[in-house]
Parts: structure tokens; C-alpha cells; sequence
């Protein structure tokens, strides 16, 4: 099993797990409904495997099993409905009792995978669509009931104008090939024109980027496909460095540098979503619907294209430097018309 | 928590699932392990622990004992009612499940999805096994975020059928009103939550976004309250209701050669307009116009003069007079 597929029982025993505490006896005692179908399943498992699938130290497991092997249940006649062993490090559950077949799925967790498989269906360029329905069809039918409110949660993909570009992509990350990107960069209006060593295709909240080794910055970059303005694929192996690390993706995709210029801003109501729009480090509410909005970024070109943007409804309180450049454009374009 | 109170979960599961008749609270009590002889202090401890049982979707069952005799309460789970039924995949589903698992990996339902799998997986499931690596898995990462707090009530409110309210602040608005909806669904469209429903205040159907909800969300009903009516379909609502106006007008705009990408994707040459190539040079001296004239569609006067003010100098509009007014407006309240 790879490390990032290990996963904890719940979110709220990750969080506890991070802060050293134990899990609560409900989230225990699902662990354990789901121990002994686990093991029965496979006939026969190691103890270091069956701790690493429930993130788990070996010691854990066994006070779990010992646990499991202690019930005893006293009317008529007492008895112990679990019979197991875990000697020279391999348990084997002899008797299981009523809890040999794990728990049905609940309505959230029926939910949680359905409304992510029918994402993933909806992303273009996948070729492997019949394993999702298939998938969908079985899961549907083994949650019976609790499947029918997943359909009222929906996460929809982005289509990137013309499926040319997430086809061209993945024909890249497979054939391990370099590409060669035109990139508008809105930020800066630029087109730009760079060669790109594919890493992987990114999905995140509906939105498709391609990840991968900018060669012109030397550094990883994320390509958003809908400002992918033309794409080829190279005849060049791509190449991608040791040290290029892939972008932690449930960090955030945009973090800030010790580099990066603050910014602060007002906003009026009308210009509110900005804070939405935007990563920022806190928006803090002023008299008549207006917010003060601060910001960090390693480039401040496109904040002074959202300041003229805004018009009235926004103000850049700091950096000086950046208000003195919103006023000398605002000056310069208001000349551009006097003069036409 | 306490081991004895975990012993004592897993052994009540055990005899409610071992049994085919109703068992009354006194059978019960006697079975297992752990509850005290005080009855108030058991009644107590019994009813907080099929309140556990049930929240771990546990389907506990109650019935009376006898057809004759409605007095006596007895209790069991139904095994067929318990038990995931048999569930076999092939590798490339398995692989698939495994990359469906991630996609909440830091958001409100990642608890859910971990608990699926953990329950899959004690099915005999395995959704790694190394052979499955197939292309759906190669080099794909999908991803949702549920930053949004409004995101986990506003879900249960519609798993579960309860009417909501919430403060919520429209686009522009400077104080936030308080709404009462009747969820039918939360969809997620160009990265961001939605909820859609019937609105009680305005009696009709409206869309939210749950970034602009303040504060807590709460339940105005009891679960099973609210009826969705059988033909709405959300996405399409969400998606209607996001959907931009049709472009309806056309204006002529002057670009600085090499500049306003962001407006060039949508453009045409000006009709009438001699083809001039952008040529980079001095405008003042140079006897022909270098800059590019171009025609772009637009449907909304004020957002497009958003966009084009956004450009500068780079970027000056020649027709229509309302647009050129619109952006002159924005430039002039920069300088205000």
C-alpha cells in the first residue's frame, strides 16, 4: 500500500490523531465492525499490513483484537461470540459471530463517492469511462437506499474550450512527452510561449490545470486549460528534474512566499468579490458594506488591472508605490480618450 | 473515551444482531456486560446508546413482543438490513474507487469517504493493488474543497429534508438579509457552492452562494419537511441562473498591438476598418494608425467596462458613446 492511500477512519479521528487524542468509543467501535470483516474477507492477514490499512500501530491493532476477543455476551448462558488469534503475527478469525459482513454505507459515505465518481465521469479526456459506470451502477445498488440523496450534491467540471487541449495533455503525460504551450496570463495580459515537461493533470474544484516543469521558469507551474491558447506535443522526452515537487493540492493550490508584496485594499459592496475571487489573508468589514481586503502576491501587475477594474468601488490603501502606478495609469488611459 | 463503554457498543451490536425475536431493555441489560442496576441509570445509559448506535447508521429496530401484547417495547437489527451486500469489483473499478476516495481528501466529506472505503475495504476490497494502476489513475488528481462552512448544514439540511435559515448578503448589497429556503441541492459550478431551493419569503426558486451566507445556518423544520419537487433538477437551475445573458451588443475598440489578450480571444476585425498589422512604433509620428481596431461582443455595458478599464491605456473604446462614458467613469473614480 502507497503512504497518501492510508487513510484514517474519520476526519474527526484525523484531526484528534493530530492532536494526540484518543478516538471516541463510536469511532472505535466502527473500527472494529470493520476489523473483523476486513480479516474474515481475506482468510488470513499480517498484522503490520492490517495496522498500515487502518492507520494504526501494531500495538493499537492488538489492543483492538484483544478487545474483540474479550466480548462476552452473559444471557442464557455466557459465551464468546469472537474467536480469534493473531500469533506469529498473522490474525485469523476463527469466529465472527454476527459482525462478519461490515456495516451498510451511510447516506454521507454512499454520497461522498458517488458525487466524486460522477465528477470524474464528467471530465473530459477520460478514456476509462466504463470502469467509473460500472462502478457508479454497483455501488448504487449496494447502498440501496442511502444512495438517493448523493443525486442532490453535484460537482461540476469545467469544459476547456474544445477537448483538444485535455486529449493533447494526456496524450503527453502518457507518451511521457514533452509539450509546447501559447499560455495567455491574464494577470499581465501577456501570451506567453514556453516549453512544459508534463507532471500530472489536476482536477480541482471543477477546474483542470496541467502541472508540470516550466522550462522558461524553472520551476513547477500550474497551466490553467482555459487559458491554454494552443498546445503541441513535442517529438522530446519530458524531462522532469528531482527537485521538482509536485504542488501539495490539499494545501491550496496558490501559497504565498516570504517574497511576496502585502497588499491592502477596500472594496464597496459592489466590489465584494474581490475577497471571493481572490486568496486573501482576511477581509475585515468597514461602515456601508465596504471591506478591507489584505493580500499577498509575488506580482502586483494584476492588482493594479483589478484597481482600474474597480473604479470607485476600490481603493489600494498600501504600498504606496503600487497606488502612485494605479494613478499614472488611470491618468495615462484617461489621456488616451481626451486625445481620441 | 472509554474502553469499557467501546466493549460495551460492541457487544449490545452483537446481541441486537444475534437475535431474531425483540429483545426487551431487561434482556438486554442482562446479555451485556457494563450497564448498572440503578433502572434510571440504565434507562438512561441504554437510550444514549441507541442514540450512538443509530447515528453510526446501525439499523435498530423496535417492535412489541407479542402481536396481543403492544405494552412491551423489545428491540433487534435485522441482519439483511446490517450487512453491506456482497460487492465484488474488477482491478479498474477498484482503481477508480480509490481516486473517487481522494477527491474530498481535506473537505467535509472526507470523513464520509474514508468510512466508505475502510467499509469497502472490509468487504475485500483492495483498491491498491498494484496491477490496477491503469491510465483512469495515471497522472490524474482530482480535487474538491468545501471551504464554505455553510457547506456541512446546508448538506445535511438537504440529506435529511429540513428547511434552513441563513443571513445572506446578494452581490452588491451592503447589509445582509435573512432567508428562509427549502433546500433541494448543492451543486458546485466553476469552483464554487451553491444551494438552490424554494425560497418561502419570495415563494419561489432561488440559488445562493454559500460564500456570501453569513454566520450560522439553521434548521427552520424537522427533517422529512421539506418535498423536492419531483421534476427539479438543480444543475440545471444552478446553471441557468449562472448563465450569462446572450451578447447583444458590438463594440469597436482600439488595442495597442501585442495587448488585451483577454479581449482579443473574442474579437473580429472592425468591418470598414482598413487591415492594419500591429506595428509596434511611435503612434504620434507614425502617418498610419498602428494600433489594431477590432470588434468584440458583449451583453452587459456595465461588466464589459469592467473588463475593458481593466486594460488602460492599452486598450480604448471607439463606439458605443455608453460604453466609452462607462469606462471613463471607472478611470475617473481611480483618481477620485
Amino acid at each position: 500500500m502507497r503512504p497518501r492511500d492510508k487513510a484514517p477512519a474519520t476526519a474527526g479521528a484525523a484531526t484528534r490523531r493530530a492532536r494526540g487524542q484518543a478516538a471516541t468509543s463510536a469511532e472505535r467501535l466502527q473500527r472494529l465492525l470493520a476489523l473483523v470483516p476486513y480479516v474474515v474477507s481475506r482468510k488470513a492477514v499480517g498484522l503490520a499490513d492490517t495496522a498500515a490499512a487502518f492507520g494504526l500501530s501494531e500495538r493499537e491493532l492488538v489492543d483492538d483484537l484483544n478487545l474483540l476477543w474479550c466480548v462476552e455476551l452473559r444471557d442464557p448462558d455466557p459465551y464468546c461470540p469472537i474467536d480469534l488469534s493473531y500469533e506469529g503475527g498473522e490474525i485469523v478469525v476463527s469466529q465472527a459471530e454476527s459482525i462478519g459482513r461490515p456495516l451498510r454505507l451511510a447516506v454521507d459515505e454512499a454520497s461522498a463517492l458517488l458525487v466524486a465518481l460522477r465528477m470524474l465521469a464528467d471530465v473530459p479526456g477520460l478514456e476509462d469511462r466504463s470502469a467509473l459506470s460500472r462502478l457508479i451502477a454497483k455501488l448504487e445498488t449496494a447502498a440501496g437506499a442511502a444512495a438517493a440523496p448523493s443525486a442532490q450534491v453535484a460537482v461540476q467540471v469545467d469544459k476547456p474550450t474544445g477537448d483538444a487541449a485535455i486529449a493533447r495533455i494526456r496524450e503527453a503525460l502518457t507518451r511521457k512527452r514533452r509539450v509546447h504551450l501559447s499560455y495567455y496570463v491574464p494577470g499581465r495580459d501577456e501570451a506567453t510561449e514556453r516549453d512544459v515537461d508534463p507532471m500530472r493533470l489536476l482536477v480541482v474544484d471543477g477546474r483542470a490545470y496541467l502541472e508540470g516543469w516550466c522550462r522558461r521558469a524553472e520551476g513547477v507551474r500550474l497551466f490553467r486549460l482555459d487559458r491554454i491558447l494552443g498546445i503541441d506535443v513535442l517529438d522530446v522526452p519530458a524531462s522532469v528534474p528531482e527537485e521538482a515537487q509536485p504542488v501539495d493540492v490539499d494545501q491550496g493550490l496558490f501559497r504565498p512566499s516570504a517574497d511576496d508584496v502585502h497588499v491592502t485594499l477596500e472594496v464597496s459592496a459592489a466590489g465584494r468579490w474581490v475577497a471571493e475571487y481572490y486568496p486573501c489573508e482576511s477581509a475585515e468589514e468597514l461602515p456601508d458594506g465596504w471591506l478591507r481586503i489584505r493580500l499577498r502576491t509575488p506580482d502586483t501587475r494584476w492588482v493594479r488591472r483589478l484597481a482600474l477594474r474597480l473604479g470607485e468601488d476600490g481603493r489600494i490603501i498600501a504600498p504606496e508605490e503600487l497606488r502612485a502606478h494605479i494613478r499614472d495609469d488611470a491618468t495615462a488611459a484617461l489621456s488616451a480618450y481626451a486625445n481620441g | 473515551m472509554s474502553r469499557r463503554k467501546t466493549e460495551r457498543l460492541l457487544s449490545l451490536v452483537v446481541c441486537l444482531l444475534s437475535t431474531r425475536r425483540y429483545l426487551t431493555a431487561e434482556q438486554i441489560r442482562q446479555a451485556v456486560a457494563g450497564y448498572p442496576e440503578q433502572p434510571e441509570a440504565f434507562k438512561r445509559m441504554f437510550e444514549r446508546d441507541k442514540e450512538e448506535l443509530r447515528e453510526l447508521g446501525i439499523p435498530l429496530e423496535t417492535g412489541s413482543l407479542s402481536p396481543t401484547d403492544g405494552e412491551d417495547i423489545g428491540y433487534r437489527v435485522e441482519r439483511q438490513a446490517y450487512e453491506l451486500p456482497e460487492l465484488r469489483l474488477e482491478p479498474d473499478e477498484a482503481a477508480v474507487l480509490g481516486l473517487a476516495a481522494r477527491v474530498w481528501r481535506s473537505a467535509e466529506l472526507a470523513g464520509a469517504a474514508a468510512g466508505a472505503l475502510l467499509k469497502l475495504r472490509a468487504a475485500g476490497i483492495d483498491t491498491d493493488e498494484p496491477g490496477a494502476d491503469t491510465d483512469v489513475r495515471q497522472g490524474i488528481e482530482p480535487r474538491v474543497a468545501t471551504t464554505e462552512p455553510a457547506f456541512g448544514p446546508l448538506w445535511q439540511a438537504v440529506r435529511d429534508r429540513r428547511p434552513v435559515t441563513f443571513a445572506y448578503r446578494a452581490a452588491g448589497r451592503s447589509e445582509p438579509q435573512t432567508r428562509e429556503l427549502e433546500p433541494w441541492g448543492v451543486v458546485n459550478r466553476h469552483g464554487r457552492w451553491y444551494v438552490a431551493g424554494r425560497d418561502r419569503g419570495r415563494d419561489a426558486v432561488r440559488v445562493f452562494r454559500l460564500s456570501r451566507i453569513e454566520g450560522d445556518v439553521r434548521f427552520s423544520g424537522p427533517p422529512g419537511s421539506v418535498t423536492v419537487p419531483p421534476d427539479a433538477d438543480v444543475r440545471e437551475v444552478v446553471r441557468t441562473w449562472d448563465s450569462a445573458p446572450t451578447q447583444e451588443h458590438t463594440a469597436v475598440l482600439r488595442l495597442r498591438p501585442g495587448a488585451g489578450y483577454g479581449l482579443r480571444r473574442y474579437a473580429t476585425p472592425a468591418p470598414g476598418v482598413p487591415g492594419v498589422p500591429g506595428v509596434p512604433g511611435d503612434a504620434d509620428s507614425s502617418p498610419i494608425d498602428p494600433w489594431d481596431t477590432l470588434t468584440v461582443p458583449y451583453s452587459d455595458t456595465g461588466r464589459f467596462a469592467d473588463d475593458v478599464a481593466s486594460f488602460g491605456a492599452d486598450v480604448v473604446v471607439a463606439d458605443p458613446p455608453d460604453l466609452r462614458d462607462a469606462v471613463i467613469r471607472r478611470l475617473k473614480g481611480v483618481l477620485a
